[in-house]
């Protein structure tokens, strides 16, 4: 131990509860077998700052300690003697301290030092006390399984009478070494190993596009004084540039398509321009034709931008962060949300509010009990890592949770899906300017506004562009810092409301290259100082500091003449601004370290050498069948299992642990009615407090449905989306002459590896042809329900390998919708609401049970999935739209997993209401009555007064079924028969027992306070 | 200029902009003018001069609610709507505007720490932020602690919510039996180990001499907090604290009676209470966020109770504690014989 470096140990005092000392020895009883005895539980702050004896007492007694929890040690580590071992957690350099920084700020004002809290000085870390002494290998398997996580924590762990410290080493200067790599003259083998080797994710013929081109301008860059073979940032900067994860190749490449079966071939010129960009330039025409121009920006930006009213925008983005959440659940899934706030924060101008974020979870079943591969984490401790990782990333920001998913499927053990949506709302005119969109003049300064960049996250784009295995890097690992962020985004909003920036784009995967290599396209190139970026910690190399993905970063354009003035704000709010260069327009990218070139790449070549995938597709339609079933089914006990299976029990104990109102606009909640148990099917939020104007928001996803056909599945999910806005009180876009109802859409595709192969991916063909399915059913929704896409995302290989095991997600699509709600008192909620009224069921059914949650109970997939009849939805959709003008509906709750009878149930849970129901009879049999997943339907209550008009409204596409019931039963009848017979406590209680309520535990008070 | 929107809100567009752009301005009669971080008005900043009261009667002046922001406080625009629906002229500030001196609170009548996670809250909830307030010292060698004892022995009004609450209980302004500004009490991790958001009942103390609950018994409103857990060290201090009646706020069951039972009472709190004011009544702070229940449809059950009462009223039940306190500020000074003397803005 140095000798400024001073330890404060914070410990319980006697008698106070050890909840988390508690907490860990119970889980590793539980999860690892390990048998701990008591555990206590302390905190460490290191102070590497010159302090007096006096003043480091002080700043613990009075700043650390809470007096009335804590006793204090100075420079010990003290226990009670009954301990044996000790664990130490801290962390390693330059991860992310949010809780030592704290400290820091505490010291400065404790002495009234302006002591900068962007270099570290204290480090925080834990350091447990077990009862029991066990082997070190016990205590290391406690500490990475438990405590934390060997890619960002250092453990020290062993006998309690030798305590091991450590504390990382940061501040300092960079490594100013920049190599040249040999690429002129390799052979193919050569080239593929090199990108290999350094994680460049490029194939072979990108590294021979790379090759040829240094080869062909070696006379330009010899009189130039660059040298002949390309330095190793140039190599990072196309890299990262080309990576599938910037530059979404597979989404652009030719694609050549046969379908097996009926023997038709055709080539797909660029699947995002084909079904996604045409689409909605279609949409669009349409839109306008009829008065109704509120797309402003489609997949140009970092989000996509509708109008409200002529005074704002609506930003909404959906991101996934998918692989960095399969090594670390926590730092993952925080990055993903903080990542995914800060484009529409940095859309256009920048400096939107954010509004609200939503998430959808794709895991593996969280009670696997088998044998996991190598550094695969377990599915139930990626799930918890996530969930709290959301609930950080979204509380300490302030920006509620309003809504979500999570979708329980074995393929999804390796790699977990980690969808992160944030709406937000932007000003039309920033400081008089269009606030929508991006200007920059050469000349114009680039600022690097936010957190200091380490190592973290190097690699993160061309990482995620590749599947993972066992032996992937830990660098590609980052812990998010909403602190940091919310004073950045604070910073940001009222910066460009004086309109000192000219705009702004958030650094997030590729770092600075990609930010500025993306701006610079905007003025025709740009110059970057690379020794003005501060680091975190010494040792970075000029191409590190530059593709760094350190999180909570901004890169600013500013014109000279408002530097001063950013500046000084920035003072103001604590908030770091480096400038680090200026943008220029002489067509290149010009990187420096301390005057020498780092690289210096051409633009035109950087964003358009890129050489086009030719891919092939071949479909074949999947052999499947229908099962048979026992036709004495007791359809009690049958719902009852349903509502407490993985994908439809509740999820109370993860929504509550998310902040879902902060803001105090959220108008429908994830949970409502009486009992806050009642599952809503969208989100509504209201934009302000002055008008009662607001957003509904929407998550379709129908993943097993793609077993069966990716095109119904892709078409299912985008009117599961659509209907769940409906049922709340949304309506169509484009109705009437420029009704201004906007609707703004995300598509967000994550697939396995679809790159045929014939050795490592045989069935690639069939995958891709899953793909091209996917985008033709999202064409064909568009176009038919006149609703445009305006962002949208890729993620192309979400495959997990290790011990020779591939684990493969099953093609996923997620459509986020949202929707403009013209007056947010006139929403509907799915509960019944009172005795009496009448129940209906609106649209129709099918015997479409493939692919359902009651086909699930019984191990079968069946063969009649569910198709989406768009003409016919349409239609319905448009009755309900005229039928909440009128308030004909008093609960609405739209038909998916489980059907019509989960669909019945969940709305008893509001208030305990019961139905009295009687199933039509129809061709269709019972179970596809109760349990088919047919789309486009909804169960819907009327008040007795409104039966009349509503029945007349609707016609024949409203099926009488009963009516809602004081006596809390739910009774449904067939045939004269009674079917289903349950209370619905007993319905609620299955529900909210089920096993994602019993993974994550309800918040019951811990046993009392030990005295 | 255009008319200012009727009620506050950060996310509706902002007017056009002005020019003043400088943080703070000093015109020819040497008026400071400071342009707040943020306005309650659509997100543009205000040019309202700030830190100066100009030379109307007190009376006439609109109630001057300050309410603090920044460095992670996350809740101020809806408090800044609770007191404009309530009648007052709420004013958003960032707390570096305050520490620095550019702005006074002793301008303002009632001083506001909204909730949110102060300094990521990682060493405590509102640990930094007490210890900032006590021990930053500004130009003069005052700390803003110094301004607030001040502020209250002038007879005005502190409000914490949720970290807000935090704030003040950390900094010894709550429940402050002794006077002398020492922590007495704390707020700790929820008995339940985590962060929730839920709704809950409350019961007013009918005791209770703060003039914000003044005519109020029970009111619903959501807490969201995981270090919601009142911890009262020592039977002298608990009994002084249910003696004065302080313990103004408890967490009740559906029937309306103090419960510790779980989710009633939400994190397992002393005397299962959720607010506590000083002995004066005039500072008060609660955990739950009556700011997130100022509308009938931001509670759960709004659907079904309107299909009930069609006629319900529009309004939430946490708006009735930012009416009251605005309320009793306006007639304190319709009794006041003379309006209290303005601090000169100093910097």
């Amino acid at each position: 131990m140095d000798s400024t470096q001073r330890t404060i140990q914070l410990l319980l005092k006697p008698g106070q509860h050890d909840g988390e000392g508690q907490r860990v020895a119970e889980a590793a009883q539980r999860h690892l077998g390990l048998s701990t005895g008591r555990v206590q539980s302390t905190a460490l702050y290191t102070v590497r700052y010159p302090v007096s004896d006096e003043q480091l007492r002080d700043f613990a007694t009075h700043c650390l300690q809470d007096p009335v929890l804590h006793d204090v040690a100075l420079d010990e580590f003290r226990h009670g003697s009954e301990y044996k071992s000790y664990i130490l957690v801290a962390k390693l350099p330059g991860v992310t301290d949010d809780e030592g920084i704290s400290a820091q700020n505490a010291l400065g004002d404790f002495l009234n030092q302006p002591l900068d809290t962007h270099t570290q000085h204290i480090f925080s870390k834990r350091l447990y006390f077990l009862e029991h002494e066990l082997p070190e290998s016990s205590l290391r398997r406690l500490a990475e399984d438990l405590l934390g996580n060997k890619m960002i924590n250092r453990f020290e762990v062993g006998p309690i009478a030798q305590i091991r410290d450590y504390t990382p080493r940061p501040g300092g200067g960079a490594e100013s070494i920049t190599d040249t790599v040999p690429l002129v003259g390799l052979s193919d083998e050569e080239l593929v190993k090199l990108s290999k080797d350094n994680l460049y994710a490029l194939n072979l013929e990108e590294m021979r596009v790379v090759r040829d081109h240094y080869t062909s301008i070696a006379a330009r860059r010899q009189a130039a004084g660059l040298p002949q073979d390309p330095t190793d940032c140039e190599l990072e900067i196309i890299a990262q540039t080309w990576s599938e994860h910037c530059k979404h190749k597979e989404f652009s490449a030719v694609i050549k398509y046969r379908d097996a079966d009926t023997g038709e071939e055709f080539e797909v010129d660029s699947l995002f321009k084909t079904y996604i960009k045409n689409a909605t330039s279609e949409v669009d025409r349409q839109l306008r034709a009829n008065g109704n121009d509120w797309l402003i920006k489609v997949f140009s930006d970092n989000a996509g931008a509708v109008r409200i009213n002529p005074e704002s925008l609506f930003v909404w983005k959906v991101e996934t962060h998918n692989s960095p959440s399969a090594i670390d659940p926590y730092g993952g899934a925080i990055t993903g949300i903080l990542g995914n706030n800060r484009d529409p924060l940095a859309t256009g101008i920048g400096g939107a509010r954010l509004l609200f974020n939503t998430n959808v979870l794709c895991f593996g079943n969280p009670e696997f009990s088998g044998t996991l591969l190598s550094n695969q984490l377990h599915p139930r401790r990626i799930f918890e890592g996530v969930r709290k990782g959301i609930e950080d990333g979204g509380n300490k920001s302030g920006v509620p949770t309003v809504n979500g998913a999570i979708v329980f499927d074995d393929r999804y053990a390796g790699k977990p899906l980690v969808y992160c949506g944030t709406g937000a709302v932007m000003p039309m005119q920033l400081a008089g300017l269009d606030s929508w969109e991006k200007k920059i003049d050469a000349q114009d300064r680039i600022i690097m506004a936010g957190g200091r960049v380490g190592k973290d996250g190097i690699h993160g784009a061309t990482f995620s562009s590749i599947e993972l295995d066992e032996t992937s890097p830990a660098t590609a690992v980052q812990i998010g810092s909403p602190i940091t962020q919310k004073l950045a985004m604070d910073f940001l909003i009222l910066a460009a409301r004086r309109g000192l920036i000219k705009c702004s784009t958030d650094n997030g995967a590729g770092g600075l290259s990609s930010s500025i290599g993306e701006l610079a396209t905007i003025s025709g190139g740009a110059v970057v100082e690379l020794e003005k970026v501060p680091l975190k910690y010494p040792g970075l190399r000029p191409w590190e500091i530059f593709v760094s993905e350190s999180q909570e970063r901004f890169s600013l354009a500013v014109e000279p003449s408002k530097m001063a003035e950013l500046m000084a704000l920035g003072q103001e709010m604590e908030v770091e601004l480096t400038d680090i260069g200026y943008f220029t327009s002489d067509g290149s990218l010009d990187v420096r370290f301390d005057g020498e070139s780092v690289a210096r790449i051409d633009m035109e070549f950087l964003h358009n050498g890129v050489p086009r995938k030719v891919l092939e597709a071949e479909w074949t339609k999947p052999t499947a069948q229908e099962p048979a079933l026992p036709t004495d089914l007791d359809y009690t006990d049958v719902l009852s299992r349903l509502l407490g299976s993985l994908n439809i029990c509740s999820r109370e104990s993860v929504i509550r642990q998310y902040d879902h109102e902060v803001k105090g606009r959220t108008i429908i909640k994830p949970l409502m009615g009486a009992t806050g148990q009642a599952p809503q099917d969208a989100a509504v939020v209201r934009f302000n407090f002055e008008s009662w104007e607001g957003v509904a928001v929407s998550n379709g996803i129908l993943p097993r449905f793609g077993d069966i056909d990716a095109y119904d599945m892709s078409a299912g999910a985008f009117d599961e989306a659509v209907r769940q806005i409906v049922a709340v009180g949304g309506k169509l876009p484009n109705l009437s002459y420029g009704d201004g109802n906007f609707w703004s859409v995300n598509d967000n595709f994550c697939v396995p590896d679809s790159v045929y192969d014939p050795t490592t991916n045989p069935d690639g063909k069939h995958k891709l042809a899953k793909l091209v399915r996917m985008c033709q059913a999202l064409r064909d929704a568009t176009a038919a329900y006149c609703i445009p896409l305006t962002s949208g995302k890729d993620s192309m290989k979400n495959d997990f390998k290790a011990d020779g095991v591939k684990i493969s997600v099953p093609p996923t699509v997620l459509y986020s919708m949202t929707a403009k709600i013209e007056d947010v008192r006139r929403t509907i909620t799915s509960d019944f609401k009172q005795a009496d009224d009448v129940v209906y069921l609106l649209g129709e059914t099918y015997d479409e049970l493939g692919g359902s949650e009651f086909y699930q109970l019984f191990g079968e997939l069946g063969a009649n999935v569910p198709k989406v009849r768009f003409e016919e939805a349409k239609a319905l959709y448009t009755l309900m739209g005229q039928a909440n003008d009128n308030g004909l509906i008093q609960s609405c709750h739209d038909l998916s997993d489980g059907g019509l009878a989960v669909a019945l149930a969940e709305a008893t849970f509001g208030h305990g209401f019961g139905a009295d129901v009687e199933l039509p009879a129809t061709g269709l049999g019972l179970a596809a009555q109760l349990f088919s997943e047919s789309h486009s339907r909804f169960v819907a209550t009327v008040a007795p007064e409104d039966v009349v008009a509503f029945e007349q409204h609707f016609g024949a596409r409203a099926t009488r079924l009963g009516v809602v019931t004081q006596d809390s039963q739910l009774t449904v009848r067939h045939n004269g028969q009674t079917v289903i017979s349950a209370s619905a406590a007993a319905l609620r209680h299955e529900w909210t027992n089920g096993p994602v309520n019993r993974i994550i535990g309800f918040g019951q008070h811990e046993a009392a306070q030990v005295s | 200029m255009n008319e200012k929107p009727l009620f506050p809100d950060l996310n509706s567009p902002p007017m056009p902009q002005r020019d003043e752009t400088g943080p703070a301005q000093t015109n020819a009669d040497g008026t400071v003018t400071v342009l707040g971080y943020k306005s309650i008005d659509g997100g543009h900043e205000s040019t309202e001069p700030l830190g100066h009261v100009s030379a109307e009667t007190a009376a006439e002046q609109p109630v001057r609610a300050l309410i603090l922001t920044g460095f992670g406080i996350n809740c101020e625009e809806e408090f800044a709507a609770a007191y404009k629906l309530a009648g007052a002229e709420p004013t958003i500030v960032h707390l570096n505007q305050v520490l620095h001196g550019h702005i006074s609170i002793h301008d303002y009548d009632i001083l506001n720490f909204p909730g949110g996670f102060s300094f990521g809250d990682d060493l405590g909830s509102g640990v930094v932020l007490a210890n900032k307030l006590r021990y930053r010292k500004n130009a003069e060698g005052r700390t803003l602690l110094d301004d607030i004892k001040e502020f209250i022995a002038n007879g005005k009004f502190v409000m914490g919510i949720c970290n807000g609450f935090q704030v003040l209980v950390k900094l010894g302004l709550l429940p402050n039996l002794s006077g002398n500004v020492t922590p007495e009490v704390t707020l700790t991790h929820n008995a339940s180990g985590r962060y929730e958001d839920r709704w809950v009942r409350l019961k007013v103390n009918p005791k209770s001499n703060s003039p914000f609950l003044k005519g109020i018994d029970s009111m619903e409103v959501p807490v969201r907090h995981g270090e919601g857990r009142l911890i009262i060290k020592g039977e002298e201090t608990l009994a002084q604290i249910e003696a004065r009646a302080l313990n103004c706020l408890a967490y009740t069951d559906f029937d309306g009676s103090p419960t510790d039972v779980y989710p009633h009472n939400p994190n397992g709190a002393d005397l299962n209470c959720a607010g506590l004011t000083d002995i004066t009544g005039q500072v008060f702070g609660l955990m739950p966020h009556p700011e997130a229940f100022l509308s009938l449809y931001n509670h759960p059950d709004w659907a079904r109770r309107k299909r009930q009462n069609p006629g319900l009223s529009e309004e939430g039940d946490g708006l009735r504690l930012f009416r009251n306190i605005v309320e009793h500020v306006q007639s304190q000074r319709q009794t006041a014989a003379t309006p209290q003397e303005a601090r000169q803005f100093s910097s």
